[in-house]
């Protein structure tokens, strides 16, 4: 399964996945708390300094990740510009970048397994007031395992609508893959149910 | 139980799948992506609490990691991100869309699909959006509206889609379709 995780080892990935999350809240809050254009500028020298330690390779994917920001930050500096307050635009767009590349830094260092155990432990104290938590993990699994699974069989249809019709396939191939999906999920409630599905014991 | 969490787990991976599919332009010029319709479709065909929990734990993966939204974006940093209002809504979404569609039990499935997918897919879902661009980026109320106003076209279409495709659904498998059931 495709994740974010990057294939580049940093120092980071050794760091424990619940303090990395621990540490980016406390850095979210006080980039929010933070409202200078001095204090942005610094936590994105910071930040970009985070980044080049493992090396430029990971700094380019790390700006790779940051591509859907660039759009906003356009747009906020384009209405401040508008309302003739720069300063604050700047701050903002500077604000949005530090948080974000923090955030995608967690993503990019953390393995997918370490981040399910985090939200495990988190569900834990739910567990101990008898709320049967089995169902999330198990959940996680098939949503992993039924993106695949259904990206091949619309593969499929779609291959059948193209051997026989000379047009592109579109809202027509909806339905079908819909149907095969959904029965493909009563198939396997059906087998969890004859192993003993979700009981406590 | 059993069946309900593998439904659950099918319309995570559905969105996420839709989130693949290649965005197309309108004529504006504005690209709309299908994501926004298994939000919807989370709504229509699985209801209010089922629904909202489909989508939750579309975005639980998405947090933990795997790029699952429209054009491969994931990880923590979207949470961060000015569109946070909207993924904020998208379990609102789905769970208002869901609580008309049983609410509108006695009507027949498509036009209380199609009304269910407007209310609760896009009116409900921009409020959270745009309050979240209004935090994130510092605009105006009005500012952040005009900026999503390109987007209803494509919504709307979006709606149509999946108003259609849970009255066919309806039809094909009418136990599977939760908010019916």
């Amino acid at each position: 399964m495709l994740t974010l995780t990057s294939e580049i080892r940093t120092p980071y990935h050794r760091i424990r996945a619940g303090a990395k999350l621990a540490g980016l809240c406390a850095a979210t809050v006080g980039l929010v708390v933070l409202d200078s254009l001095a204090a942005m500028l610094l936590a994105n020298a910071a930040v970009a300094g985070l980044y080049l330690v493992p090396g430029r390779a990971f700094l380019r994917a790390g700006l790779g990740l940051l591509k859907p920001v660039w759009f906003f930050v356009a747009l906020v500096m384009l209405w401040h510009g508008l309302t003739g307050d720069l300063m604050a635009g700047a701050v903002i767009a500077l604000r949005l970048i530090a948080a974000v590349a923090l955030a995608n830094l967690v993503t990019m260092t953390s393995r997918f397994d370490d981040l399910v155990e985090v939200v495990m432990w988190g569900l834990a104290p739910l567990a101990r007031l008898g709320v049967n938590t089995a169902p999330i993990g198990f959940a996680i699994v098939l949503v992993v395992r039924f993106i695949p699974v259904m990206l091949d069989k619309a593969r499929l249809l779609i291959d059948a609508w193209r051997a026989r019709s000379p047009r592109r396939p579109g809202w027509q191939v909806a339905l079908p893959i819909t149907l095969v999906a959904v029965d493909d999920a009563e198939h396997v409630a059906e087998a969890l149910r004859a192993r003993g599905g979700f009981d406590m014991d | 139980m059993e069946r309900q969490v593998t439904l659950i787990a099918l319309f995570a991976a559905l969105i996420a799948v839709l989130g693949l599919v290649p965005k197309f332009a309108l004529a504006s010029g504005i690209p709309i992506t299908a994501q926004g319709m298994g939000i919807m479709l989370c709504g229509t065909v699985l209801g209010a609490r089922r629904g909202a929990l489909a989508v939750l734990l579309f975005l639980g993966l998405v947090a933990l990691g795997l790029p699952l939204l429209a054009g491969g974006r994931g990880g923590l940093g979207v949470f961060a991100g000015p569109t946070v209002g909207f993924l904020i809504g998208f379990p609102i979404a789905a769970f208002v869309t869901g609580l008309i569609m049983e609410r509108m039990r006695g009507a027949p499935v498509f036009p209380a699909a199609i009304i269910a997918a407007v209310i609760g897919g896009i009116v409900v879902l921009y409020i959270p959006g745009i309050l979240g661009m209004v935090a994130m980026l510092d605009l105006t109320v009005t500012q952040a509206t005009l900026s999503m106003a390109p987007f209803i076209p494509g919504d709307l279409i979006k709606a149509g889609l999946a108003a259609a495709l849970t009255s066919a659904l309806y039809k094909a498998r009418p136990s599977s379709v939760l908010s019916r059931a």
